[in-house]
């Protein structure tokens, strides 16, 4: 009796989702065959057996959440070796070339004994070493990373130090038993299907009917690409939200002249220290802060099934990152007892992380209201969607110099258009006029901020 | 001075200065703890320094030295008759471990390294007691205190010599008997026949170097026969009496027959053991195995947390290259280094006449394990550069996973296989294909030439021999 505990996900990670079984209780696997598929928050990961046998027990069903150190399954050793008259064809058939052969004649085996094609064939006999360079070794070590995980890009299933780069990164959805290097593309898409339970048909709300997609290669030449990892994750989480959450959007402008004129300063002077990439979102959230301080409801979470509206009085602030994967929002944790230099050290680095895909899954939790700024990237307003089960969400346009009216004379202003998407269900659209107004007075002038936040 | 008298602290303590230990100190240090390495012997650098690799390699390049004048005669070049001068050779051979020795010393202290000479014996997982100096309170321990010859089997006198003995070259005996058909017999019978002995060798099992490819031992087995009177296999040796007025009386079995033959000098070479005795291993929780090793994990940690064990202590062949790298590992670990010893090979040599070296998988243990591979098998008589220096018995051997073309083994017997054979354990250990040996391109004319011949016959590509015919 082999107990497989749920073995260590890559950093930070100690959970995830099972999306898939390879194979049933009763079932027979062989030493470094895929036994399942997890999804954790940064990538889907296909687990090989590390020990051949029969599979007396499987923990998790489909959709469940295992742990790191869970025993996810149970395998009696040697199951194959003693009841040979049991195993499957399959099975039996992948067994024969293991006598040896006589030297120089043996070929080249473009497929395995199964025909499916495979771009690494798995070893046949079990127990040895992943090849990779002792420095790709040395450095999977220091990277936590099991090799036997990462699917490698050199000849002869060579791991390269970018593979388990690649694997630490969480890019990466397949692994290394090579069985399911190259899975095609059409296996794939079934899998995310049984995963999802995706029915087509009716749904339980009304005149919401899933239709199937018909199929557009017969129009033109497509490609696909299967949901996972982040992309996956993003598209739960904006269904649920969308589909759940009444969204309101307030808009207006602030005007930002003065505060700029102070970041921009405060900026030039301070290279090479503390709070030399200064951006205008560290005054944002310390608004934010400010007006969530007196509007309550705008730090708050609807709990649906205790119908209850939970009051945070802890601020952490999400801002959406834009990363090579797909949005991941960072959250600068405590916001409210950290200064604006430190805000702005800690969103840069935090940034960084999210981009070189290093960013720790802790370091995405727990935020309390976010601020998305997609104004640098161009784009005059949005209407952004709440990242549930936070209360609102601030979306900030692009800072654009502008001629307004003061005191009945046209003037130049640099005007930051706010829009914030709020739940209805939790506040109202007077309270979001309230604290959007409050944002923007205080944003109109860093002594305002000074006073208040 | 008075056991406890004095008292010392370090971070690392380091019990042995062989080619594990040494090398652990050096790198402890260098990794910024304070080292004291503790030693018995007054010289450092161990056995293989002292009375094991060094010296005897030394008597090796000797004696092939003398053998390649008498044979140059065959090239045209001629000598007036080879002589030994054993005095001098006894000279050359001690100055040659003392520089090394004096080396080690050098490269310790200048780093820091306390060098503490006595026998070492832990009192607990936190204090060892030298004798003679007093005790040393550590953080980590370093156990590399090697091994030693295993004791006399019965039936034997004590005056016969071991390899150690035989090393320090006390006179040539005219009939020598080698006991022990390993690499150390096989080394020192070559040793003591250049030296003019004739040499009787005895081995209880059906083959000499039992660890090796076959067919590569009958490449040695076919010059050591040249060179000694009588290779005895499935032989054992029953009983030894010395002889009034020097000599010895040797009774070897054989078949259930014996006989009794008569010998100037016996040397015995029957392996070693494990140093875990006497060093208080009991007063920790260290777990011996059931032949004496320490058991140790990827990182050289005992059972004890806090100590580490290296080189022949530990299980696994008994060699200086494996010691020195689980030294290095140790030392990193204990400084906060990522490091394991998950090393895929450790190559092994033997410096007979031809030199025999493999590393990785050899083709007995693929068949034992039922491992499937392909072969490429380069016979050094297509080599121009043996063919010049008149060596072309030998061939290299490759061995590779039939799918993948991943090299897994090689073995090399011929002129500097011990050298060469490095190429075949960075293979390995990159995780090289035959594609990669093929593609490199190897400096003609060179025997290196041979593992890229090799590698391309194993890729059924070769240039130097003929394809495989395709009949069947």
């Amino acid at each position: 009796m082999f107990e497989f505990k749920l073995p260590d996900l890559g950093e930070g990670i100690h959970e995830g989702e099972v999306l898939k079984w390879y194979v049933k209780v009763g079932e027979d696997i062989k030493e470094d065959e895929p036994l399942m598929d997890v999804e954790t928050d940064k990538a889907a990961v296909t687990i090989p057996s590390p020990r051949g046998g029969r599979v007396s027990k499987l923990n998790g069903d489909v959709g469940e959440v295992v742990h790191v150190g869970d025993v996810v399954a149970v395998i009696s050793e040697g199951g194959e070796a003693v009841a040979p008259s049991d195993t499957t064809p399959k099975q039996e058939k992948k067994d024969e070339p293991v006598v040896t052969a006589p030297a120089m004649q043996q070929q080249p085996a473009s497929t395995g004994g199964n025909g499916k094609t495979t771009s690494v064939p798995p070893p046949e006999y079990g127990g040895r070493p992943v090849p990779a360079a002792p420095a790709t070794r040395r450095l999977a070590r220091e990277m936590g990373v099991d090799l036997r995980l990462v699917s490698p890009s050199g000849p002869g299933g060579r791991v390269t130090p970018d593979d388990v780069r690649v694997f630490a990164s969480g890019d990466q959805q397949t692994t290394a038993s090579g069985a399911e290097g190259v899975t095609s593309q059409e296996t794939e898409s079934k899998e995310v299907a049984e995963t999802v339970n995706f029915e087509a048909g009716s749904s339980n709300i009304p005149f919401l009917e899933l239709e199937p997609l018909p199929d557009f290669s017969l129009e033109g030449p497509v490609e696909t690409e299967a949901v996972r990892s982040i992309r996956r994750k993003i598209a739960k989480k904006m269904v649920t939200s969308m589909v759940l959450v009444p969204h309101v959007a307030h808009m207006d402008d602030a005007d930002v002249t003065n505060i700029e004129k102070f970041r921009k300063e405060a900026k030039q002077s301070r290279a090479g220290m503390k709070g030399e990439k200064l951006t205008l979102l560290p005054f944002v959230m310390k608004a934010v802060i400010a007006a969530m301080r007196e509007f309550p409801s705008f730090n708050a979470s609807l709990d649906p099934f205790k119908q209850e509206i939970i009051y945070k009085k802890y601020y952490n602030l999400g801002f959406a990152a834009d990363t090579p994967r797909g949005l991941v929002v960072p959250v600068v944790k405590g916001a409210d007892k950290k200064n604006i230099l430190t805000i702005s050290d800690e969103i840069r680095d935090l940034a960084i992380s999210a981009r070189e895909g290093t960013l720790d899954v802790a370091a995405m939790r727990e935020g309390t209201f976010t601020i998305t700024n997609v104004g640098p990237l161009g784009g005059k307003n949005l209407i952004p969607t709440i990242n549930y089960p936070e209360v609102a969400i601030l979306g900030m346009g692009r800072v654009e110099e502008r001629p307004v009216v003061r005191n009945g004379e046209i003037v130049i202003r640099s005007i930051l258009p706010l829009s914030m998407a709020f739940d209805h269900r939790i506040a109202d659209g007077a309270d979001a006029a309230r604290f959007v107004t409050m944002v923007i007075h205080l944003l109109s002038d860093p002594k305002n901020l000074l006073l208040e936040a | 001075m008075v056991m406890g008298e004095f008292k010392m602290e370090a971070d690392v303590v380091v019990i042995g200065a062989g080619p594990g230990g040494y090398v652990a100190a050096i790198r402890a240090a260098d990794l910024g703890k304070s080292v004291i390495i503790v030693e018995e012997r007054q010289k450092l650098g161990g056995v293989c320094l002292i009375e094991g690799c060094i010296p005897s390699k030394t008597l090796i390049h000797a004696v092939e030295l003398k053998d390649d004048i008498i044979h140059a005669e065959e090239i045209g070049l001629s000598f007036k008759e080879v002589g030994v001068d054993l005095d001098k050779l006894r000279k050359w051979t001690i100055k040659v471990v003392d520089g090394l020795t004096s080396g080690i010393d050098t490269l310790l202290t200048k780093r820091g390294v306390e060098i503490v000479h006595g026998h070492a014996h832990f009192n607990s997982n936190k204090l060892l007691a030298v004798e003679g100096v007093g005790e040393i309170e550590f953080k980590n321990a370093i156990i590399a205190t090697g091994s030693s010859l295993n004791k006399l089997p019965e039936g034997y006198v004590d005056s016969v010599w071991s390899s150690s003995d035989a090393l320090k070259l006390p006179f040539v005996p005219e009939n020598l008997l080698v006991v022990g058909g390993g690499y150390i017999g096989l080394e020192m019978g070559l040793v003591y026949s250049g030296l003019g002995s004739k040499v009787t060798m005895v081995e209880f099992m059906p083959h000499l170097l039992m660890g090796a490819d076959q067919d590569m031992v009958r490449v040695v087995v076919k010059h050591a026969k040249k060179k000694f009177e009588n290779i005895m296999t499935d032989s054992k040796v029953t009983e030894v009496v010395e002889k009034k007025g020097g000599g010895y009386k040797v009774t070897i079995e054989h078949n259930n027959e014996s006989k009794t033959l008569e010998f100037d000098q016996v040397l015995v070479a029957i392996g070693r053991r494990p140093n875990t005795f006497g060093i208080g291993l009991e007063n920790t929780n260290i777990k011996v195995n059931d032949r004496g090793f320490i058991v140790v994990d990827e990182e050289g940690r005992t059972s004890e947390p806090n100590i580490f064990a290296i080189g022949d202590v530990t299980p696994g062949p008994m060699l200086a290259h494996k010691a020195s790298r689980e030294g290095k590992v140790a030392a990193e670990v204990i400084g906060g280094e990522k490091a394991a010893f998950d090393n895929r090979t450790i190559p092994a040599v033997v410096f007979t006449d031809p030199e025999l070296a493999w590393t990785g998988l050899t083709e007995q243990e693929a068949e034992k394990e039922g491992i499937p591979y392909k072969l490429g098998k380069f016979p050094l008589t297509a080599l121009g550069r043996a063919k010049s220096i008149g060596k072309t018995d030998g061939f290299v051997k490759i061995l590779a996973e039939p799918d993948t073309n991943l090299v897994l083994g090689m073995g090399i017997v011929g002129p500097s296989a011990s050298e060469l054979i490095a190429e075949g354990t960075l293979a390995i250990e990159m995780g090289a294909t035959l594609e990669d040996l093929i593609v490199s391109i190897h400096p003609h004319p060179t025997i290196s030439e041979s593992i890229m011949e090799a590698a391309e016959m194993a890729a059924g590509v070769p240039v130097h021999t003929l394809p495989p015919r395709k009949n069947k």
